[in-house]
């Protein structure tokens, strides 16, 4: 292997092996931090300086007004994670960091379709959005706009029935995640 | 009163007596403040300047270093001192003037996102909001500098609110619900040490610099020879174990001794204190220490098997832990004499590889040389700083420090210009030691303008200027590996660092002779005030033994 300082060359190969271990799954981070300015680009920056590329972000506040919760979802396979959370930890605002296990664990995402509807599609759409217990919030002639809750399997199972008939957009808020159980998470 | 005189109260009641600073437009405030407030302020010449000699303020006497810096370019200029105090874990508070808010965000003159620029390089921030925030805001900075593992915490002040008129208590508890570092060490995990130690065959204690900070010099000695554990300290943690003691290996890592790095190699038990197995001291990772298993005190849960996987995992600060595993340790009763066959093996290698170079046929000085005349001149006692390259780790190797803070030089980020300065705040702190500095001709022209600070301020350091003409470690490195190709690091002749030295009314020297340099040494220390002694030294000298770049321990060259 080249080695760093040498003038033995790289090959990209060698890059690739030498990167740290990957755990292989999706890792939900539960984050309890306080409720201050800065403290969620801390907790990016942490990411950021290691090329980890983070998947879903949501940022709300709890019960304490003191406190909100941060709820990230990263990938294992991609990046080796075990560095990044001991080093939030550290982070003076972090309170709590819960790396939860997803069969302990109740997750729900919201998403928002715009969908086109022309008079033909409409019913069978309307059925899909019935199936999935979700609800029309906006109409036009030749749309809807369509709310549903669950999983991010659910939602990613709703938009390949609805692409379709013409998918002009969807937004997703990204998983909160609770754990299962008496104890907080 | 004032915001900025309460500003004033908040240091006095952490303990501060001196900081280093230069005043600007967005600090201003804080300097009318300054101007009775009874607290020594140092003018230094450029605000990175007063960022290491915080550092070697806070190093030499383990108490939080401060500095102080305007907006902008000012605040810019402490990047590096603040990185460097991250990376070495000094605890040193900066304050740094901001804009005022209604310019916040709208590229105000002498505006830069202090905050963020500095963000992934501190231990902690905070960005004033609102004026009564301001004393907390300082006391909260201080107790996350100075407790858990000590680092550096930049403290933003906008110009408005520092001249916002606020009611002033005093703040007497500081609570910090995210922040409670582990400082006792597990005691199931301690007894658990005790007995891998006491049935180890092939033992080393490899400390580090969390040996100085906790104050737990004496400890490690003490547990030491509880029984007969060789030790080996990383370059941060010299001077945590006396370099004259019997168990001494001598440095480990790149350009430690053969003896501490074939111990490792070679060891069945590796007890890391207050250590991070740096890049350095590991050398090519999968071959390092392959026989070993691992025990690592540390007070920072993130250092534990961040390198290494840890068999034997200890969060807690170094001294608890060595008073506590000192306990278990007597208790189990160990027979020293297991030990017999790794101490020959250990004195063999002593014997066969003291740290040694070729002394020049004639009246040349080699580099080495310089450092063990300075050692002889200072009877081993001064506190000795040093810049970054060769010469660093000359000094590393042949001055035998004894005692914890008497090493003072920037380890993890290895900031050239660090050395002067350092040393300006080390000697603030510690007045009555002889304070001397190790540079290159390279590193010494990085933040030479503290020279007239020295000279104003009557900071009388010892300046010896390791002058070989090059950038001499970028040199070795392409001698070595780069096939002589010598790119860029000839620094020549220039400038002449005598008539520089007088220039700025300190005492400018020169050495070319071995025959007479120790008594040129004492010569120089026993000149009042600031001086500086360009020592010429062989110019291709290269620095030996050493781990060549991937290679493993048992490898080691020259």
């Amino acid at each position: 292997m080249g080695e760093p300082g040498t003038k033995t060359p790289l090959s990209l190969e060698e890059l690739d092996a030498a990167v740290g271990l990957r755990t292989g799954r999706k890792h939900v981070l539960s984050i309890l931090v306080e409720n201050r300015p800065g403290v969620l680009t801390r907790i990016a920056g942490l990411f950021a300086r290691r090329g980890f590329n983070i998947e879903t972000l949501t940022v709300g506040p709890t019960d304490n007004e003191q406190f909100s919760r941060i709820t990230l979802t990263v990938d294992g396979a991609l990046h080796p994670i075990d560095q990044v959370t001991k080093q939030l930890h550290k982070l003076v605002n972090v309170l709590k960091i819960r790396d939860l296990e997803p069969a302990g664990t109740v997750t729900r995402e919201l998403a928002l379709f715009k969908v086109s509807a022309e008079a033909q599609a409409r019913s069978e759409i309307l059925e899909y959005t019935e199936i999935f217990r979700g609800r029309v919030v906006d109409t036009t002639k030749r749309s809807l706009t369509i709310e549903v809750t669950g999983s991010a399997e659910k939602i990613e199972a709703f938009e390949r029935l609805v692409r379709v008939h013409g998918l002009i957009e969807m937004m997703r808020t990204g998983e909160i995640a609770m754990s299962r159980g008496r104890a907080e998470t | 009163m004032r915001a900025v005189d309460a500003v004033m109260e908040c240091l006095k009641a952490e303990g501060v007596d001196v900081v280093f600073g230069l005043p600007g437009g967005a600090n201003l405030p804080t300097y009318d403040a300054f101007y009775d407030a009874g607290i020594r302020h140092v003018l230094v010449r450029h605000e990175a300047g007063g960022g290491h000699a915080a550092e070697g303020y806070a190093k030499a006497t383990g108490k939080v270093g401060v500095a102080l810096a305007t907006s902008g370019p000012g605040a810019t200029n402490l990047v590096t001192p603040i990185a460097d105090a991250m990376m070495d874990s000094v605890p040193v508070v900066f304050i740094t003037g901001q804009v005022r808010t209604e310019l916040l965000g709208t590229d105000g003159f002498q505006e830069a996102d202090t905050m963020g620029i500095t963000l992934p390089i501190v231990k902690h921030s905070f960005m004033i909001q609102h004026p009564l925030e301001i004393p907390r805001a300082i006391h909260e900075a201080f107790h996350i500098a100075r407790t858990g593992r000590p680092g550096p915490v930049v403290i933003d002040v906008p110009q408005d609110l520092s001249r916002a008129e606020i009611p002033y208590e005093p703040v007497l508890d500081v609570s910090l619900p995210g922040y409670q570092p582990t400082t006792e060490g597990n005691q199931k995990q301690i007894r658990q040490a005790a007995n891998a130690l006491a049935s180890a065959r092939r033992p080393v204690i490899y400390a580090g610099g969390g040996v100085i900070n906790s104050g737990a010099a004496a400890e490690l000695v003490e547990f030491a020879t509880a029984d007969r554990f060789p030790v080996t300290c990383t370059l941060m943690g010299l001077g945590g174990f006396p370099g004259t003691h019997p168990q001494w290996l001598g440095m480990l890592g790149m350009h430690g001794t053969r003896a501490a790095n074939y111990a490792m190699d070679e060891a069945d038990l590796i007890c890391a204190i207050g250590a991070r197995f740096d890049d350095r001291i590991t050398g090519k990772l999968a071959e390092f220490a392959p026989q070993a298993k691992f025990i690592h005190i540390d007070i920072d849960p993130a250092e534990i098997s961040k390198n290494v996987p840890a068999h034997i995992p200890i969060v807690g600060d170094a001294r608890n832990v060595l008073r506590k595993l000192l306990v278990e340790y007597r208790a189990l009763d160990a027979d020293p004499a297991r030990l017999g066959d790794w101490w020959t093996k250990i004195e063999a290698w002593k014997a066969e590889h003291p740290l040694r170079y070729e002394d020049s046929a004639d009246s040349e000085i080699k580099p080495q040389y310089l450092i063990q005349a300075l050692y002889e001149a200072t009877d081993g006692q001064a506190i000795v700083v040093s810049d970054v390259g060769q010469h660093q780790m000359w000094t590393a190797q042949y001055y035998h420090f004894t005692r914890p803070r008497q090493w003072i030089n920037s380890g993890g980020l290895g900031t050239m210009g660090f050395g002067l300065p350092a040393a300006m705040g080390a000697k603030v702190g510690a007045p009555d030691q002889t304070v001397c500095v190790i540079a290159g001709d390279g590193s010494i022209q990085m933040n030479i303008q503290e020279l007239a600070t020295c000279v104003q301020e009557q900071i009388p350091v010892k300046v010896f200027i390791m002058n070989n003409g090059y950038l001499g470690m970028v040199r070795q490195w392409q001698e070595l590996f780069w096939d002589h190709r010598y790119s860029q690091v000839d620094m020549g002749d220039y400038p002449d660092f005598v008539k520089l030295a007088q220039a700025y009314g300190a005492t400018g020297l020169r050495f070319t002779d071995k025959g007479s340099l120790v008594e040129d040494i004492r010569n120089a220390i026993a000149t009042p005030g600031a001086v500086v002694a360009d020592v010429r030294v062989t110019r291709e000298e290269n620095t030996y033994p050493m781990i060549a770049p991937g290679a493993a321990a048992r490898d080691m060259v020259g």
